[in-house]
């Protein structure tokens, strides 16, 4: 236990907690008897991987139980009150009151129906904890210690006229409205740029410190929750692995599955350079412009080379232009002036013009495995439809090619020739996307986030992967993502884009070396470090009134 | 507020287009008859003379475009020609006919909609319950007899058994409000249990689709009361799919109605219509399809509007 709250009280006292989650018509356990003990003021990082059961954890401290999900075992003790055997009405009237919820995506969190101050009253007018004038004005109160621009205006405008880290902030707003004692935070940063996400992290310490607010912070980012949390909580599949004051967890983990995800990131590609021998670049962009139908220019000007065996990383916030790029070269969006070449020769701008050799030539995988595959295709198809259509393969040569593309990604043939993509988990999806990508044989694959909604042991084996089939088959990527962890292991180049420009590009050594771009700087400060001191080192460098979106000018 | 004003303009404009094309439909196909219009009218019996002499009097050696023209600018200034059976002109025989249907249709528009809507809330709420089934199991069992059966049961049950409502709603001008309600009761409850099944369900459907939603999620884990949750954080998203069902719904109270009319011997636009087939009074035919045609096209055209008017994003732009 954390010595600083070693005299506190005791908030919240969960024991032997087993949930079950019902699937193919039986109830499965889902959490398998996981003790927990919060004290006022403290605040705790949950921490695991995609089904530990984090969120799971983190809504039964409310003594909520997700659709098709119930409480089959244990106690759940909040403040003298044993929340298992409450009634629903008894633990309806601790949420939003004395426990609040904090959620991952704010802007599906906000009804889009109704103005983000009216959603702030609801709950203290509910709980006629304050009448609602008064809870508006509480509203701007916070909302101006959270550095929200304009906190009198704000909140009378809808979800989605805000943007998505001022929302975050609106929602760590709206779970004060009633000062609860233990807020949940369930990843509410993940969805955020890194220049964004520093922003909100530093409003969350900041809010849960002055009203000593306990809290369960809930991530996947061991950096992250380095700089909330007081104490670690590390759970795998339902279980507790072990749990440790932050410093303590940071710098002896005891466990090996605690090594193992403190050890991620050691994955790096040695750097390539540009061939010097004249050889033409694979792809080469060219002072591409380009706007979605009507709208305002989304590319402006955008120029770099990608030679072949090289991986070229596209970095950048959301909305920088990133993915835009990606479409034009595919030929999804003519773009309004500038022309992609192919080894020299210019790319017709829209696909419908491209013969199928220059087709072979732009392959893409996907972000979102799970929408980017047919649920109701066979995985033999999968692969097998464009090694049908740029091949030519049949019937046996076909099955073959597939058998080969699958061991090629790792799969066992036997076992994934006829199964369907909702039968595979999020990584084995992710390597049929990569699989489908090469059954074209390009020499370049855009590879857009293709490990960002992977858990960070599954995608350091998606980077080892793409790295081996780099070296085998000699191919080129361009890598987009906003991960510059990712970027440090594989990339060889580096082209920072923001608000549809290149800002700043080069060789990967060059471009983490100083001087930077000022932006380049920006995002490079803000990717968050295991040192528990970071955040407040670069609030102290930068000043409170000097991050995120403020900076960001 | 432009983009929405000219969203609305649009939409509008193509309703018109629609209309247009539906009387160039309607027009010609009476055109695609074998012969002409004379001879159908006329019948097999006729001789060379009479049929000639209609021909004439129908301006039918003309060309049909022509003829389009003209009947499409009539009926743009509510003159839709005369009558080949009675003389009169069609307008004079449709309008009294039509305020007849558009009375009965708005009434049970007017008891059906709310209704519906209070019940599709009410079965999204108590989900899965036997309130929930019973309410389900008996909506669909009246949609799924056709209406001139269920007019008839209502007639045994509720005219001749229990004597409480008269089993034909004859009607005259002179009547007061309260008689004209009475007399109108039983086609009126006709069509609401026909009506009510579909859009329930809807209702129903487009709040329990949306209760998986994040933002359902934060306002129960807010304390929210179940019902609350569902009239003030799913209902008004849900808008849009209720909005477009019940659209259709009131257009088939006007369109659909001609059996119940008939089962009622109610004098709607329904009745006529099935006697100007009848008698092949082409006309009258053409008129109360290009009427219908307006009605669906006008009714799916607010339902549009609506649609975009319940979208905070539409409303609220950036």
């Amino acid at each position: 236990m954390h010595d600083k709250f070693k005299n506190a009280e005791v908030l919240l006292q969960i024991k032997d907690l087993k949930i079950e989650g019902y699937s193919d018509e039986t109830w499965v356990p889902i959490i398998k008897g996981v003790d927990l003990t919060l004290h006022r003021g403290e605040v705790m990082g949950l921490i695991g991987e995609s089904g530990a059961g984090k969120s799971t954890i983190g809504a039964a401290a409310m003594g909520y139980a997700r659709d098709g999900t119930r409480i089959s075992d244990g106690s759940i003790e909040f403040d003298g009150m044993e929340l298992t055997t409450a009634s629903e009405a008894e633990r309806r009237a601790l949420r939003g009151s004395r426990i609040a919820y904090v959620a991952q995506s704010a802007a599906a969190s906000f009804n889009p129906s109704h103005k983000i101050i009216d959603q702030h009253t609801e709950a203290p007018v509910h709980y006629r904890i304050r009448k609602r004038f008064e809870a508006q004005e509480d509203a701007m109160q916070l909302y101006e210690q959270l550095r929200l621009p304009n906190p009198k205006e704000i909140g009378f405008r809808y979800p989605h006229q805000v943007s998505g880290g001022q929302l975050q902030r609106a929602m760590t707003a709206m779970a004060m409205s009633c000062r609860p004692d233990l807020i949940i935070f369930d990843e509410p940063t993940t969805a955020l740029d890194v220049t964004t996400q520093i922003e909100v992290l530093a409003a969350i310490r900041d809010i849960v410190d002055e009203f000593n607010t306990a809290a369960i912070y809930i991530t996947h980012d061991l950096a992250v929750v380095a700089q909330m949390a007081d104490t670690i909580k590390v759970l795998l599949r339902g279980e507790e692995v072990e749990q440790a004051p932050t410093r303590q967890m940071l710098d002896n983990p005891q466990e090996d599955y605690t090594k193992s995800l403190w050890a991620v990131r050691s994955f790096h590609s040695e750097q390539r350079h540009r061939p010097t021998d004249g050889t033409e670049p694979l792809i080469s962009v060219q002072n591409v412009d380009a706007a979605y139908t009507g709208g305002v220019k989304v590319l402006d000007d955008v120029s770099f080379d990608i030679y072949p065996g090289m991986t070229v990383a596209v970095v950048g916030e959301s909305g920088s232009g990133k993915s835009t790029t990606a479409r034009c070269i595919t030929g999804l969006l003519p773009p309004m002036s500038g022309q992609i070449l192919c080894k020299g020769e210019p790319l017709p701008p829209r696909y419908k013009d491209r013969t199928r050799d220059q087709l072979r030539q732009a392959q893409m995988i996907y972000q979102m495995a799970d929408t980017a595959l047919n649920p109701k295709v066979k995985i033999s198809e999968i692969i097998g439809r464009p090694a049908q259509f740029y091949g030519g393969l049949h019937g046996p040569a076909l099955k073959q090619r597939v058998d080969e593309l699958l061991d090629l990604i790792e799969l066992d043939p036997a076992k994934f020739y006829s199964r369907y993509p909702p039968e595979l988990s999020g990584g084995q999806k992710q390597r049929i996307g990569i699989a489908r990508a090469l059954a074209a044989e390009p020499e370049f694959i855009i590879c857009d986030e293709v490990t960002s909604a992977l858990d960070q042991l599954v995608a350091e084996g998606i980077l080892k992967l793409l790295d081996r089939l780099q070296q085998e088959l000699g191919l080129a990527y361009m890598f987009i993502t906003h991960d510059l962890a990712t970027v440090r292991s594989i990339a060889d180049e580096v082209v920072v884009m923001q608000h549809g420009k290149v800002v700043e590009q080069g060789p990967k050594d060059e471009m983490f070396t100083p001087p930077h771009h000022p932006y380049t700087d920006l995002l490079l400060s803000s990717v968050p470090e295991m040192d528990p001191e970071w955040l407040t080192t670069v609030l102290e460098e930068r000043g409170v009134d000097n991050i995120g979106e403020a900076a960001d000018t | 507020m432009g983009d929405l004003s000219r969203l609305v303009l649009k939409r509008l404009g193509f309703g018109l287009l629609t209309i247009l094309v539906v009387s160039v439909l309607i027009f010609f196909a009476v055109e695609l008859l074998p012969g002409d219009i004379a001879q159908a009218v006329l019948g097999q019996g006729a001789t060379e003379e009479t049929v000639a002499a209609m021909r004439e009097q129908l301006g039918l050696d003309r060309p049909a475009p022509v003829r389009y023209f003209e009947w499409l600018f009539g009926a743009i200034q509510g003159d839709f020609g005369v009558s080949l059976v009675s003389g009169e002109r069609v307008s004079a025989a449709i309008s009294g006919r039509f305020v007849n249907t558009l009375f009965l249709a708005s009434y049970a528009a007017v008891i059906a909609v709310p209704i519906s809507i209070l019940l599709g809330v009410f079965t999204a709420l108590y989900r899965n319950t036997i309130f929930d089934r019973v309410a389900n199991v008996a909506t669909l069992s009246t949609i799924s007899s056709p209406e001139f059966f269920l007019g008839y049961i209502l007639i045994l049950f509720l005219a001749i058994r229990a004597a409480a409502f008269p089993a034909i709603s004859s009607i005259s001008g002179d009547m007061s409000l309260v008689d004209l309600l009475y007399r109108t009761f039983l086609p009126m409850l006709t069509l609401v249990l026909v009506v009510t099944a579909h859009m329930m369900r809807m209702t129903r459907a487009a709040i329990i689709n949306l209760l998986a939603s994040p933002y359902i999620e934060m306002a129960r884990l807010k304390g929210t009361p179940p019902w609350k949750v569902i009239v003030k954080h799913a209902l008004p998203n849900a808008w849009a799919p209720i909005i477009n069902v019940v659209a259709l719904n009131l257009a088939y109270l006007v369109t659909g109605v001609v059996l119940v009319e008939v089962v009622f011997v109610y004098p709607g636009i329904g009745q006529l219509l099935v006697d100007a087939v009848a008698k092949r009074d082409f006309p009258v035919v053409q008129a109360c399809c290009l009427i219908f045609a307006a009605t669906f096209i006008l009714l799916n055209l607010s339902a549009d509007v609506g649609a975009i008017l319940t979208n905070p994003r539409l409303r609220h732009p950036k």
